[in-house]
């Protein structure tokens, strides 16, 4: 096994063009490393067709009713109904929603749903990064406050947001600000925002409160004030931190977006088509998973969204060593 | 030019607190093969985008048994790499490296060498005493062996009131000697320290380099050891070898002249065969236009 | 988390400034005459908490040892897994994408179809469904943790030539010690959560989620909210009794 490079290379590396041996390229991603992004790619790509494989091998080598432990089923069951063929599951897509002869296709009606539980998550990600972001000021700023409220922030996710959500939209329904009436959808939108505020806020005051000593002591000596250290040293300093935090909490908004939808009923979203669904697969075992698709597509849409509004700050994580 | 001076400083190893029996898995070593014998040997590192840094050329030095070497140089010269290289941490693109008459990499898993790092690189979750043994154990050796090896160890670097501290409790110097500790567990004949001082203040760092000079006097064993301190080097080494930066090439290999492991006292720091060879050293360093002293340059 | 966020004033500011939101809350229901329905006052809640003591106790070790079924299958999984993964580079590469949508996926979206491939009569859907939570954060950390080993600690274990294994063993796995328990730390946590949701839906009528939901159709909202606190609860002793742990078994590691 080689080792990696030596401190002498970095030194060599470092030293501006013009030294021996060492040459300047343009910034553009040489080819290795464009190479190596499609080879992630495509190897991601294997691994999800993987499990699809494992899938279709359980169900052909499984037994028939699962395999039973006494009472505990260990091994589920392997016919069409409990387990349909991924095949199943994609022609599932294709098909007409319902009966009627009017009726859009399934990915159609996924799509439109997935798409609306997806506006509903980024309106509750915004309120939780709004949230987040004061809370860790705050907190940051006061250090009393820290203490007291960090612990009541991590106990707050111990409480089951399901039983929350009916809670919210009972409120809700009793806010009338002159012609603002609170619809459902605003419901679920707080309860996304519930579950998105918990990780920035820790994300926030980790990165606000990770500048050395050595540079809040130097920003001090130029006599400038907390506003001044604030913008200048603590908020850029934060950036290798909150940028992870806000791709959680975008991935957190949509999943609360869609427990809350489940909990509430909410007309349109894709919560609600999963458990309207749910109870479909008898006679149709397909169904059941179309949703399923569309809730991890928006998922992996939102963090991906939040991962490329990173790409605007990237010189702000130069510190950072990849994990 | 390179100016090498072949002292052949042979040294009987005695049976001191430095040598035990735990150096049994080597394999059979030509008795006549130096140290370390370096000839013509290169490395060139790949950079980023295509770039390539030569960072050692034509290297050729010959490390005999029991001798102390010093490597010096300014940043970027190669020394830390020449080290890795005879450590087979890292292997050369060019020319040869044998180490008692093996390939480095057979040297490595024979575990001819013992080696400390400039960090000393202690894990934060064992004790002194169980930091010192992790070479045993790692190579199987029982536990009553390990306990009297390292109770052994201890007392040589006087550590032997913290066997049970853990490292975060250790000042840097202490951290340092339980480094140089656990290179000296199984009794190795060639000792590869890189800047293991560095870190240190200038009064410890004097302390530690007679420490040091007292257990190779004990030992006998051969040493490279890579520092940034001209006086540092002349005190402790036998010879020594001055890098060029970029590429790294040896620039010219300095006799001490200031006899063996046993008179680097405190003493010798004051003494004018100290402060010459200093000067010749700095010289070479510094690459002055000045005819260094002894050199004939006609 | 001590180095992260410094020093903390104590136990005393947070204790005050629950006993203060308390006293609003209660202040609140009773002078704007809040129905229960809207908001049952902390009285009423824990009024019902202590009378209903034995359904909350026997609901809670229920919906506890499926967590801690399914914290246990997580963990090893996430474990096993993530140091497959940073042996061999293939796995790393092929999991990644699986990985990637199962850190998004709602687990409340796999509840009814678990239910249909396991027997909806049993507590193994929600036990797998725990699993599910726990396996995601447990396998991210635990695999960032191994990839934390200094250069200083690779070189000495190739120095002493140490065997891949004894490497692991003496250097990677303590190295990753304290990834590994954040991990399971926050896992604690979501395996509770877990195991609530998943008794939403469907599965035997046990567990602090059936609870709920009976209590809710019945409308005996403060009894509801009792078992809410009960599952709150249930979660905290989880978290603590691993943040307990993990202070135990890192208490000589320096910073």
């Amino acid at each position: 096994m080689n080792t990696t490079a030596t401190p002498t290379m970095q030194v060599e590396t470092a030293v501006p063009g013009g030294a021996k041996g060492v040459r300047s390229r343009s910034a553009r991603a040489p080819r290795k490393s464009r190479i190596a992004t499609w080879r992630k790619a495509g190897f991601g790509a294997l691994g999800i067709v993987f499990v699809g494989l494992m899938w279709e091998l359980y169900k052909f080598i499984g037994p028939e009713k699962g395999f039973t432990l006494g009472d505990i089923t260990i091994l589920p069951r392997t016919n069409d109904m409990s387990m349909p063929h991924i095949s199943t599951m994609f022609e599932r897509l294709m098909e007409p929603l319902t009966g009627a002869s009017n009726s859009v296709t399934m990915w159609h009606a996924v799509v439109d749903a997935s798409a609306f539980s997806l506006y509903v998550a980024a309106v509750g990600w915004l309120i939780g990064v709004t949230v987040g972001l004061l809370l860790a000021l705050i907190m940051q700023h006061f250090r009393t406050a820290q203490s007291a409220v960090l612990p009541w922030i991590i106990l707050s996710q111990t409480v089951p947001l399901i039983a929350i959500a009916p809670l919210v939209r009972r409120w809700g329904s009793g806010i009338e600000i002159g012609s603002f009436v609170w619809e459902n959808w605003m419901s679920v939108a707080l309860i996304a925002s519930y579950l998105a505020f918990f990780p920035v806020s820790i994300g926030a005051l980790q990165g606000l409160n990770s500048p050395d000593t050595n540079h809040v002591e130097l920003f001090r000596s130029f006599g400038v004030g907390w506003w001044k250290t604030l913008f200048r040293l603590r908020i850029p300093a934060s950036v290798p931190y909150l940028i992870p935090a806000l791709q959680l909490a975008a991935a957190n908004a949509v999943i609360g977006t869609i427990v809350a939808e489940v909990s509430i009923g909410l007309k349109g979203g894709i919560g609600r088509m999963i458990i309207e669904f749910a109870g479909a697969a008898g006679g149709d075992p397909g169904k059941p998973w179309a949703p399923i698709f569309g809730a991890v597509a928006i998922g992996l849409i939102a963090a991906g969204v939040v991962g490329v509004l990173a790409l605007s700050v990237r010189r702000y994580r130069r510190g950072e060593t990849s994990a | 030019m390179t100016t090498q001076n072949k002292e052949t400083t042979v040294q009987d190893s005695t049976t001191s607190p430095g040598t035990s029996t735990s150096g049994s898995q080597r394999g059979p070593a030509s008795t006549d093969a130096p140290a370390v014998s370096i000839v013509n040997v290169g490395k060139i590192f790949e950079g980023k985008r295509g770039a390539q840094v030569i960072a050692l050329e034509a290297i050729n030095l010959e490390v005999a048994r029991g001798e102390f070497v010093s490597l010096i140089g300014p940043s970027g010269c190669g020394k830390s790499t020449l080290m890795r290289l005879i450590a087979d941490l890292d292997q050369p693109t060019s020319g040869e490296l044998t180490v008692f008459g093996k390939t480095a990499h057979q040297a490595r898993l024979d575990q001819e060498y013992g080696i400390a790092f400039q960090q000393a690189g202690l894990l934060p979750w064992r004790t002194v005493r169980q930091n010192i043994e992790l070479p045993l154990q790692l190579h199987k050796v029982g536990k009553a062996q390990r306990e009297k090896r390292s109770s052994e160890l201890l007392k040589l670097v006087g550590l032997a009131d913290f066997s049970d501290n853990f490292p975060d409790q250790l000042s840097g110097g202490m951290q340092q000697r339980v480094a140089i500790a656990r290179s000296l567990a199984e009794s190795p004949n060639l000792l590869l320290m890189d800047e293991p001082f560095g870190a240190l203040d200038e009064m410890t760092r004097e302390h530690m380099q007679g420490e040091l000079a007292h257990i190779c006097a004990e030992t006998g064993a051969a040493v490279v050891f890579v520092t940034h301190s001209i006086p540092e080097a002349v005190f402790l080494a036998n010879r020594v070898v001055v890098l060029s930066p970029r590429p790294g090439r040896i620039r010219a290999i300095v006799d001490t002249k200031l006899g063996g492991a046993s008179e680097r006292t405190d003493h010798l720091r004051e003494s004018t065969e100290f402060f010459a060879s200093v000067s010749e050293v700095r010289e070479y360093l510094h690459g002055s236009d000045a005819t260094p002293l002894g050199v004939d340059n006609r | 988390m001590r180095a992260a966020f410094g020093a903390s004033k104590g136990a005393l500011p947070p204790l005050l400034l629950g006993l203060v939101t308390l006293l609003l809350w209660q202040l609140a229901v009773v002078v704007l005459e809040i129905k229960p329905f809207v908001l049952p006052s902390p009285t009423a809640i824990g009024g019902q908490f202590f009378n209903n003591m034995n359904t909350v106790w026997s609901n809670s070790l229920i919906t506890g040892f499926n967590s801690l079924i399914g914290l246990f299958i997580g963990m090893v999984l996430g474990i096993l897994l993530a140091i497959i993964a940073s042996l061999v580079r293939t796995i790393d590469e092929l999991s990644s994408a699986v990985v990637a949508a199962a850190m998004v996926l709602p687990i409340v979206a796999l509840a009814p179809v678990l239910y249909g491939m396991f027997s909806a009569s049993q507590q193994t859907a929600r036990q797998l469904v725990a699993s599910l939570a726990v396996f995601v954060p447990v396998y991210v950390n635990t695999l960032k943790g191994l990839r934390q080993v200094r250069p200083v600690h690779r070189d000495l274990m190739r120095a002493h030539a140490a065997g891949t294994w004894q490497t692991i063993g003496t250097v990677t796995l303590p190295t990753a010690l304290p990834f590994i328990f954040t991990g399971v730390r926050i896992a604690s946590s979501l395996a509770v959560i877990a195991a609530v949701i998943a008794e939403y839906f469907g599965g035997p009528k046990s567990g602090l989620g059936g609870a709920i939901t009976t209590a809710a159709a019945g409308s005996n909202y403060p009894l509801a909210w009792a078992y809410v606190l009960g599952s709150i609860i249930l979660g905290l002793v989880f978290y603590l009794a691993v943040l307990g742990i993990e202070k135990w078994v890192l208490r000589n590691r320096g910073v």
